[in-house]
């Protein structure tokens, strides 16, 4: 009964509760954007927009001490713009195929650590108010914050999900959708868009460093569980509903980083799922897998195969 | 059927087609048409141009020069009807990251740049499609578990399902066991004999023997051959024959490899 009461306590916060929302929302959205990241072989592309908003981060302060505002008052924008435009040009750079995708994110990641670093010693502030950012700090999220993450957080629900048939086209045989006549590049724009906007709403919950972890390892666990693109979607929006509640609840009665909480708890369940799964999944083809195919070459009797043995390759 | 087919409606259209890739000249000046109906492979040795061709014919591959028409709409700036062609690539992409299921890829298929969104009733007709490859009782089984004739087809399914008025195909029976290739001719057979327009790139005729009109061969990106089903060479499945050529752009090229190892002749050997 304490730990209800406990519970009970923890709804009624104010703080509690707007952080308990935002943590509800980029669990729901992340999963499902990094799930066209991991079709697209592009895991990483979170990570690199991550390192960009930081350069926004920064001009965003260093615009807010230039006008005498708060300098957190452009923070938000300011990486909501650094990591579209990143988001974008990595795109441009993978369509020109030019540069490699890994490189140009490997550019990414030095360029935006290095400049966040860079613009917030001209803005006057210290490497100390950058840690906000690369760490999360969902317990400070306002109204005005929580404002922007439902606005931001719906339209990446609505791209992600709304749109899932031509992105799922585009993501999984772009050629294929180029002779459908789908729009591409704009599809893939809207791609990069999304998971910039879905860094910039995760940052507040698990930082900047973390963010990406939120939208791939939900996808890991669910593609343990599950072989079709639906439902590797949906259950990863489950998981990351479930362990970023959990997460902040954790956070709630002990003093730990929610973010960490949050990204060391997706991990676990996923190696739970990876150790659960050969238990409880069905036995790969116990039998022929192709039994209507029938062999190329004649056997002598008694020399075809041990049924249980793996034939196909 | 959808078009209206007055007289001979020319389906495809390609005019002095030039297409570079890179530094290397891969089509250099195709001519090709198309009448609604009929049934034409396109046939010629690796590195001639086959694939690059059809790709330039859904848009994937672009013209450096010349024009492309596909059912009457000029690629690059006319509206094609897409929705009206049926694409099916060479092999299936590169393995993604996360799996998806026959009926989700063969769902695809229905999309086209006037639908973002799949239509009411978009798993019976995935269904059906999927029927008519064979693959009813595979609809939902993951991608990955297929085998790779398996794969083809469902391919074969993604292009159909849009009850396509064109089929364009691209070596849909490379890597193909004999039983798959059989069902495949029947089924492409049936759509021919409801009317659909097929343009197939083959390696050899093998099963299609019989149903296609009409043959184009293409030798270092040039149609040499537009007419009757040509005869393979008759030391085709000879020993000695040379399947792979080292491909050079200059005309001349080092006497051994010119000649045929089995008569002496100078006259590339085409397969």
């Amino acid at each position: 009964m304490n730990l209800l009461s406990e519970l009970g306590w923890m709804l009624t916060d104010p703080f509690m509760q707007r952080a308990l929302l935002a943590a509800l929302l980029v669990g729901a959205g992340a999963p499902v954007v990094g799930t066209y990241l991991v079709q697209r072989r592009l895991s990483l592309l979170g990570d690199g927009i991550g390192h960009i908003a930081l350069t926004g981060v920064a001009l965003g302060w260093l615009i807010g001490a230039a006008l005498g505002v708060a300098p957190e008052a452009f923070a938000v924008p300011g990486a909501v713009v650094a990591a579209v435009a990143g988001a974008l040009a990595i795109e441009l750079v993978r369509r020109r195929g030019r540069t490699s995708g890994d490189l140009a994110l490997a550019i990414m990641f030095y360029g935006g650590i290095a400049g966040g670093v860079l613009l917030i010693g001209l803005a006057g502030g210290s490497n100390g108010n950058l840690m906000q950012y690369l760490f999360g700090s969902i317990s400070t999220v306002s109204g005005t914050d929580l404002a922007l993450t439902v606005v931001l957080s719906a339209v990446i629900l609505l791209v992600g999900i709304g749109l899932r048939a031509a992105l799922f086209s585009v993501s999984h045989d772009e050629e294929f959708a180029v002779a459908s006549g789908l729009p591409v590049w704009l599809l893939n724009a809207m791609v990069a868009v999304v998971s910039a906007l879905t860094v910039t709403v995760a940052m507040r919950v698990v930082g900047l460093l973390l963010v990406s972890a939120l939208m791939i390892v939900p996808v890991a666990v669910a593609q343990q569980l599950t072989h079709s693109f639906a439902r590797t979607m949906g259950t990863a929006s489950v998981v990351g509903v479930v362990v970023c509640v959990t997460g902040l609840t954790i956070t709630y009665f002990q003093d730990v980083s929610p973010g960490a909480t949050i990204v060391v708890l997706a991990i676990a369940v996923y190696a739970v799922a990876a150790a659960v799964r050969p238990l409880v999944a069905r036995r790969g083809p116990a039998t022929d897998p192709h039994p209507d195919l029938p062999d190329d070459v004649e056997l002598p009797p008694g020399a075809r195969a041990r049924t249980d043995q793996e034939v196909c390759t | 059927m959808r078009v209206s087919r007055t007289t001979a409606e020319h389906v495809i259209e390609v005019e002095r087609l030039h297409v570079h890739a890179g530094a290397s000249h891969i089509l250099r000046g195709v001519d090709l048409t198309v009448r609604a109906g009929e049934a034409v492979t396109l046939l010629g040795a690796n590195g001639s141009g086959k694939s690059t061709l059809v790709k330039a014919l859904v848009g994937v591959a672009a013209p450096s020069q010349g024009t492309v028409r596909v059912l009457g709409a000029r690629l690059g700036t006319d509206r094609v009807p897409w929705e009206r062609v049926g694409y099916v690539p060479q092999r299936a992409g590169a393995r993604t990251g996360v799996p998806s299921t026959a009926a989700e890829v063969v769902a695809s298929g229905l999309l086209s740049g006037r639908r973002w969104w799949l239509p009411r009733g978009w798993r019976t007709r995935v269904r059906d499609a999927l029927d008519q490859v064979g693959l009813a009782d595979r609809t939902e089984s993951a991608m990955h578990v297929l085998s790779g004739g398996q794969q083809q087809r469902v391919l074969i399914a993604r292009a159909l399902v849009r009850d396509p008025d064109v089929l364009v195909l691209d070596e849909p029976v490379a890597g193909v066991d004999h039983p798959s290739q059989e069902a495949f001719a029947a089924s492409v057979r049936r759509l021919v004999e409801r009317g659909v327009t097929v343009l197939v790139v083959l390696h050899e005729l093998g099963e299609l023997d019989e149903i296609v009109s009409r043959a184009v061969v293409l030798r270092h990106g040039l149609v040499v051959h537009d007419g009757a089903p040509p005869r393979p060479r008759a030391d085709h499945d000879a020993a000695a024959h040379r399947h792979l050529h080292p491909h050079d752009d200059e005309a001349r090229r080092p006497a051994p490899l010119t000649q045929n190892p089995v008569n002496g002749s100078t006259e590339e050997v085409v397969s």
